[in-house]
């Protein structure tokens, strides 16, 4: 156990441990067993097996699901993970959002903050994994995030599914007479081998008094009707009507409308403001002054959205200076101190590749710099919150990955318990990571306080959410590699020693969500996507330095393999070429681990689909590109034109393995929209910083791909990996290596800093 | 002011420069246009204003020179447009707010160019999409088109 404790002294900043701000509530929680949150929804006729199902007497089937959907599908599949084990297909059910409680906590979000790669199943790996899991009960933090939420449901919905099934089929088995082994199930009833049938909303009664087994039975994979099929999502007609389901479509009676306008320069507050022309807008009600863990600045209060945002422009506030290093050139000199000193903390690795680097002659040495850029979250939908307070009570409707947070932190904002505080998750336009953060329901909290009990609607402008982002973080990467000697024909790299420098986004995180909280420790987000690949070295060295720097950073899809996915990805593209190897090639040679059979079949599976081999005319050009993340093995071929002088991206060829595909045309889905994120962000998008503040605003200055610019994209899928992976972000993180890869391929230029279009023009 | 939406006639009072948009969304509460941008980028927003496609967060109300269709307006009683029907088919929407525009757009196209290119996808369709939907939208409104 003494390697274990030294892990978890050592600290290592897991999103466990950021779920360890949430211990003062979280404790009472950890004292009292779960509850079933929907005993207390339950109405006449209704009845509830756990938190997952209630069944009415008219046998309508309701399933609750507690993710949230922001696109990735997810009532889709967990809903399915339950009705394959009640026994009911889809058009025999509604699936709906669960509420806000902590039964619905997520283990396998916290469980990966584990600092070790998801294929190591050693002891100290699965106990730490442990520790980390346990946290998750221990703060009961429901929340949508780290693509978890299969891996959290698995075998925990199925479960739930087949308890309800065997107390219905033993409540049928009692009012007949007959034993349990002669009944079957379908089509939401009971059947008796006589022909007679009872409807499971005629046994709910009966059945949900029973003691349902903790542990049931679940069916072989060979019986799946549902699971490991294509569903169509369950809220479509909702998506294809303009269906009022988002949470700035909230419509409340006598319902105001507000705006923020918060200090775009981190942790000041503003000089002076024309509240007086705020107030001169028609519709503008009030102008309020807010201030909280996450920023300081203004509320608009107004009868409709557009007064509010006028409101806003005329309030024209001056702003106190940074305290902080101004403008990007400024914070990337904090980079390059941070990586000139002492590592913080180094992860993974083998052998001693700092000697064997020094030792070799430097010839035989290659190096290369890699940097990426701040990015902005830019979903869809602006961000917005509507909340109501009265009679001490708060109530929040939101788009939320994090409804837990969000009810503690606004608790705590106005002063009152959190069980006064009901938060109500609605769909997101999108999430990508930033709608688990506090700062929206915050505001919408302190601008409800202000209106008298009347609710009000806060949605931020564009220009707004672009500058007050939680920012996916600039890094910047130095990779060295001992090659073989060079007259040795076609052998492999020997050694390869990594530094990356980036800011913990854990730290960032607890200083702005649970300020209270010490936020020492290593966070391992700072090399996921770098350490832990599956590629066989000599030796090997991983080491993060933490940069110190003042701009908010936060969750963003894939979130730290996004970085190293794009380093390590495009020096391993070099090294080969250094090597006089090709990169397939040279990484099929580079797995001398039998757990890194996944990655030799993705790998030639892409390289069959894309035609790797076939010679490609002047100015067309393959790139590759492959990373683990999130328990998912995702290998990639871009292909790019640039015949016509411009890029076009013509083709992506991916092939995905998550160990165990639920529902495959949505898995693919998501992959498909995991490469146009990254992909965005490789070709055009930068938050910049000048004046202490973001230069980016609207869709104008921080854009993304075009239907016009999108290329065909083929998915592969595969089953070979050991445990089940996520599917919301792995696209994401080999999308920006393999585009540049195949520019070097079509052109000879060498890309190694995001994003690209500062270099090459795209189409 | 008077304005006609989906068929029906509205009497709406509002400042002469509040966006077309904001009408909708907060005034008659039509919730089928959508905010992204306020700048006429994106087209989340996006209906036919007299059949023309329109970024209805850069039309002042005054402005309105013709009645409103939104997404709204789209289905014959139960029986969604053909548009929307292929959205369905071809499971497009993911997180889905951009679809609403995206459909008014696709149903423009396809009202003006009934067997529509690559090309002419590609040049009618600049709404933006988050989630990367463009793919099955392009599939989508091939099928509608029959090419």
């Amino acid at each position: 156990m003494g390697r274990i404790a030294k892990y978890t002294r050592r600290g290592f900043l897991g999103l466990g441990a950021a779920a360890i701000g949430g211990l003062a509530v979280g404790y009472y929680y950890y004292k009292k067993p779960f509850p079933n949150p929907l005993e207390g929804m339950v109405g006449a006729g209704e009845s509830t097996f756990n938190p997952y199902v209630i069944i009415g007497a008219d046998n309508t089937i309701t399933i609750y699901v507690p993710r949230a959907e922001m696109g990735q599908g997810i009532h889709t599949t967990l809903a399915a993970l339950v009705a394959e084990e009640l026994d009911v297909d889809f058009n025999e059910i509604t699936v709906t959002q669960s509420p806000t409680a902590p039964a619905y906590y997520n283990e396998a979000q916290l469980r990966e903050g584990a600092p070790f790669a998801p294929y190591d199943d050693g002891f100290l790996a699965e106990s730490a994994r442990n520790v980390f899991g346990a946290m998750g009960k221990f703060v009961a933090l429901q929340s949508t995030g780290g693509s978890s939420a299969t891996i959290d449901a698995y075998v925990k919905l199925r479960e739930s599914g087949a308890a309800a099934r065997l107390v219905l089929v033993q409540a049928a088995a009692a009012r007949w007479g007959v034993g349990v082994d002669r009944l079957t199930t379908g089509g939401a009833m009971v059947h008796h081998p006589d022909g007679r049938s009872l409807t499971y909303g005629e046994l709910a009664q009966d059945a949900a008094k029973l003691d349902a087994p903790s542990a049931p039975d679940l069916k072989p994979k060979s019986d799946w009707k549902l699971l490991g099929k294509s569903q169509k999502r369950v809220e479509i007609l909702d998506k294809v009507t303009g269906g009022r389901i988002y949470g700035i479509d909230m419509q409340l009676p006598g319902m105001l409308y507000g705006t923020v306008v918060m200090s775009p320069r981190f942790g000041v507050g503003a000089v002076s403001a024309d509240k007086a022309a705020a107030l001169a807008v028609d519709g503008v009600t009030q102008v309020v002054d807010i201030e909280t863990t996450t920023g300081k600045g203004f509320g608009i209060i107004a009868t409709h959205t557009w007064a509010a945002f006028q409101g806003a422009q005329a309030l024209a506030p001056v702003w106190e200076d940074a305290p902080y290093p101004p403008d990007s050139a400024g914070l990337m000199a904090m980079y390059d101190a941070a990586l000139d000193a002492k590592a913080s903390f180094t992860l993974g690795g083998n052998g001693d590749a700092a000697k064997a680097l020094q030792s070799a002659p430097e010839s035989d040495v290659f190096r290369a710099e890699y940097t990426v850029p701040y990015l902005a979250h830019s979903t869809m939908e602006p961000l917005n919150a509507t909340a109501q307070f009265s009679d001490g009570q708060l109530t929040v409707w939101i788009g939320t990955q994090a409804p837990g947070v969000a009810q503690m932190r606004c608790a705590d904002l106005l002063g009152i318990e959190t069980d006064k505080v009901t938060v109500h998750t609605l769909r997101m336009g999108g999430g990508f990571g930033r709608r688990g953060e506090v700062d929206v329901p915050l505001y919408a909290a302190a601008l409800a306080a202000k209106t008298g009990g009347k609710p009000i609607k806060v949605t931020w402008t564009r220009e707004e959410d672009t500058r007050h982002d939680t920012y996916r973080p600039m890094a910047k990467g130095r990779f060295a590699a001992q090659l073989a000697p060079k007259q040795t024909h076609a052998a492999l790299p020997r050694a390869i020693d990594v530094a990356v420098a980036a800011p913990s986004i854990v730290a960032s995180l607890l200083t702005r969500t649970f300020p209270g909280i010490p936020a020492a420790g290593s966070d391992r987000s700072i090399l996921d996507g770098a350490f832990g690949q599956p590629i066989s070295w000599q030796d090997s060295r991983y080491s993060a330095h933490q940069v110190e720097a003042p701009v908010p950073v936060g969750f963003w899809r894939s979130v730290g393999n996004s970085v190293n996915g794009f380093f390590h990805e495009t020096f391993m593209d070099e090294v080969a070429h250094q090597s006089g190897l090709s990169p397939i090639s040279m990484r099929l040679r580079m797995l001398h681990d039998p757990r890194f059979l996944p990655a030799n079949e993705i790998m030639t599976k892409v390289a069959e689909i894309s035609r790797w081999r076939e010679p490609l005319p002047d100015g067309v050009g393959q790139g590759f590109a492959m990373t683990l993340s999130f328990g998912t093995w995702v290998a990639e071929v871009v292909q790019v034109d640039m015949r016509d002088g411009p890029v076009k991206i013509t083709n992506v060829w991916a092939v995905a393995d998550p160990g165990q595909v639920l529902d495959p045309a949505n898995f693919k889905t998501q992959i498909v929209s995991g490469i146009i994120y990254g992909l965005s962000a490789a070709m055009m998008q930068e938050i910049t910083f000048a004046n202490g503040q973001v230069q980016q605003g609207n869709f104008d200055d921080y854009d993304a791909m075009r239907m016009a610019q999108c290329p065909e994209i083929e998915v592969e899928l595969l089953e070979n990996a050991a445990k089940l992976g996520g599917a919301g972000e792995p696209g994401t993180p080999p999308a920006a290596a393999a585009l540049g890869n195949a520019i070097f391929a079509a052109s000879g230029q060498r890309l190694r800093d995001l994003p690209f279009g500062n270099t090459v023009d795209f189409y | 002011m008077i304005l006609t939406i989906n068929n029906r006639t509205h009497e709406v009072d509002a400042p002469d420069d509040m966006p077309l948009l904001w009408v909708l969304r907060d005034l008659l509460d039509i919730k089928g246009p959508k905010f992204g941008c306020g700048i006429g980028s994106c087209g989340a927003c996006t209906v036919l204003v007299d059949g023309d496609v329109t970024r209805s967060c850069q039309l002042a109300v005054a402005d309105v020179y013709g009645p409103v269709t939104t997404i709204e307006g789209l289905p014959e009683g139960d029986t969604l447009h053909a548009v929307q029907a292929a959205w369905v088919k071809h499971d497009v929407p993911q997180c889905g707010y951009c679809q609403s525009g995206q459909i008014m757009a696709a149903v423009a196209l396809l009202r003006d160019v009934p067997a529509p290119t690559d090309q002419d996808i590609d040049d009618a369709m600049s709404n933006l999409c988050r989630c990367g939907t463009y793919p099955k939208i392009k599939a989508a409104i091939k099928d509608v088109a029959g090419v």
